[in-house]
């Protein structure tokens, strides 16, 4: 992060100023890097302690009461936790997340890189289709999943109705009414909204592979596919392992997709642990249990977490 | 890229697979754009190819104008976005540079922990958040966002910035320190302006994301005029037995045109913007 090294010889400048008066004592304060310092980092650092450190710990707190709407909780030690064990409907969230994760990441990933690749040639109206492309990244979830909703929806999706036409079926498709159904429906939307993320930044490392090398390969004979496989893959490595931490991250705590598409439905089966939590701890007003809902994202959260940290550190 | 290839490598290995791409991640646009600019009606006759607009109206639109709170959620959006990323925008400037240039106790893990609050998602904390919000009482006010939005976006700019700050030669700053100026008026007139393409899409960036934020606007901002559009447009216009799709579409485009329209002319900062913290280690 900061580097070491003897102190800045400007820091003691400030000290030769003669006659220092009540301003001037200021000044010298605020040159200092020791003052200024936490003085720069405050404004920013209140914020954050507010309204995140405080609600983070305000949270484990909750996860211990039996808190609901209007009623100050009891602590019940970790009888909410106890409770999800038991809980049907935890379980098929605990799963649907693991597979919106695990299934949708690898999809970002190898579309991302593919689009990427095919972005890197030249081509006319190159900048135009490269910020084309990054639209579904960049609008408001919330809104895009509505288009997503009526494409899925019973009477009017425009899959249906194509399938028909051609006589591949005879009943419109109820994409967001079965439970298995749903959840690829739902990772179809999510598949669609991440790759663009991925294409960018893979696009973005693409550009710093070194084109001698590529020709030096290719004059030693490597095909295409070996000098992608050994020159251009190992220099996109880290954007690649960056960007997918930050997807896992983002894909495992979605809320959006879900509340739009399925609201959680059919029957609470196609609920993530953020929408649950919302069901739960807001809807149904159980405050207490739905912290604990929440807070379960927390261990697998802070494993990616410090991953990337200790992943970026060692890339400085 | 290495050799051009032949006509139909590149149509095969390029244009096809591009155009796929292409289907694929705009066709949900071009559908709500269609659908919006239909009469309700045209929309349950399935003999006409849902593909195309037959008969083009602009009654959708003007539903959302006169007998929805649209205009209002508009507003409300534009004063959180605006509001949130300046608060933003000051903070990061100031933690931005205080890492960046400044020794100072504990600077290190303060930049980890600035780091690690980026990484706490919105759906962990909104249940807590909702508590401290009915704290101070802020419920349906705009400081439920403006205060909260922050939380995110700083971490993120910040971390942007300081990559930025550092890139510019330390000379530069000295050669100013020297001849009497302040840290502070060093920050101001020499560092922001060089730095003005950082901050620049670190704006873009803090106010996009206020603009698209949805969990924290949907549970502090629960009376009808006081929603944002992404709010407003998927509790307020979905409520109804029969859904108005067009109208719904139309709130849905609508709110997506200012970030895209931003966005299209900052593109490249956007993009260098995305990768920084990771290109830039």
């Amino acid at each position: 992060m900061s580097r070491s090294g003897p102190p800045h010889a400007a820091a003691s400048l400030p000290a030769v100023r003669p006659r220092a008066g009540f301003l001037q004592r200021v000044q010298q304060q605020l040159d200092r890097e020791s003052t200024l310092g936490p003085l720069l980092m405050l404004p920013g650092a209140l914020l954050l302690v507010v309204f995140l450190a405080y609600p983070f710990f305000l949270g484990i707190w909750l996860s211990m009461t039996d808190t609901t709407l209007g009623r100050p909780g009891n602590f019940v030690g970790l009888q909410n936790f106890a409770n999800l064990m038991t809980d049907s409907i935890f379980q098929q969230t605990a799963r649907n997340t693991f597979i919106y994760s695990t299934v949708t990441v690898p999809f970002k990933l190898l579309l991302g890189l593919a689009l990427a690749v095919v972005l890197n040639n030249q081509m006319p109206f190159r900048n135009f289709i490269r910020a084309g492309v990054l639209m579904p990244w960049i609008v408001p979830t919330a809104l895009s999943s509505l288009g997503w909703f009526m494409i899925f929806d019973p009477v009017f999706s425009p899959f249906s109705w194509l399938l028909k036409s051609w006589g591949l079926i005879t009943k419109n498709i109820n994409f967001l009414g079965d439970p298995n159904l749903a959840i690829t429906s739902i990772m179809v939307a999510n598949i669609w909204r991440g790759t663009p993320f991925f294409a960018v930044a893979i696009l973005a490392a693409l550009q710093t592979v070194p084109a001698e090398l590529l020709e030096a390969a290719a004059i030693d004979g490597a095909g295409a596919w070996q000098r992608f496989r050994n020159v251009t893959l190992p220099a996109i490595m880290g954007i690649v392992l960056i960007t997918t931490l930050l997807s896992i991250i983002w894909t495992f705590a979605d809320f959006q997709l879900v509340y739009v598409l399925t609201k959680g439905g059919p029957a609470n089966m196609t609920h993530i642990f953020g929408t649950y939590a919302y069901n739960v701890g807001l809807w149904a007003t159980a405050i207490g249990q739905g912290a604990a809902i929440a807070l379960t994202m927390f261990p697998i959260l802070a494993i990616l977490a410090i991953l990337l940290l200790r992943y970026l550190r060692t890339e400085v | 890229m290495v050799g051009s290839g032949t006509l139909g490598r590149r149509i095969f290995g390029i244009y096809l697979p591009l155009v796929l791409f292409l289907v694929f991640l705009l066709f949900p646009f071009y559908w709500m754009t269609i659908v919006s600019f239909k009469p309700t009606d045209d929309l349950f006759k399935l003999q006409y190819n849902p593909f195309w607009i037959q008969h083009f109206t602009f009654e959708n639109y003007l539903y959302l104008f006169q007998e929805t709170d649209f205009l209002s959620w508009f507003k409300n959006t534009m004063i959180v976005a605006t509001a949130s990323t300046g608060i933003s925008i000051f903070c990061s400037v100031l933690i931005g540079y205080a890492l960046a240039r400044l020794r100072f106790p504990g600077s290190n893990y303060l930049g980890v922990g600035i780091f690690m609050a980026y990484l706490v998602p919105p759906t962990l904390l909104f249940i807590p958040m909702a508590q401290v919000i009915a704290t101070f009482d802020l419920f349906n006010t705009y400081w439920a966002l403006i205060l909260t939005y922050p939380t995110h976006l700083i971490p993120f700019a910040s971390w942007l910035l300081m990559g930025y700050f550092r890139t510019i030669p330390k000379e530069i700053e000295e050669s100013a320190l020297i001849d009497g100026s302040s840290r502070l008026g060093s920050l101001v007139r020499i560092i922001l302006p060089l730095a003005l393409p950082g901050v620049l899409s670190a704006g873009i960036f803090s106010f996009t994301l206020s603009w698209n934020e949805f969990l924290y606007a949907l549970i502090f901002m629960s009376s009808g005029p006081m929603k944002t559009i992404p709010v407003g447009t998927v509790s307020d216009l979905i409520k109804a037995d029969v859904l108005f799709w067009g109208s719904l579409m139309a709130s849905a485009i609508l709110g997506s045109v200012p970030v895209a329209f931003i966005y299209s002319f900052f593109v490249d900062q956007y993009v260098s913007g995305l990768t920084a913290g990771a290109v830039k280690g």
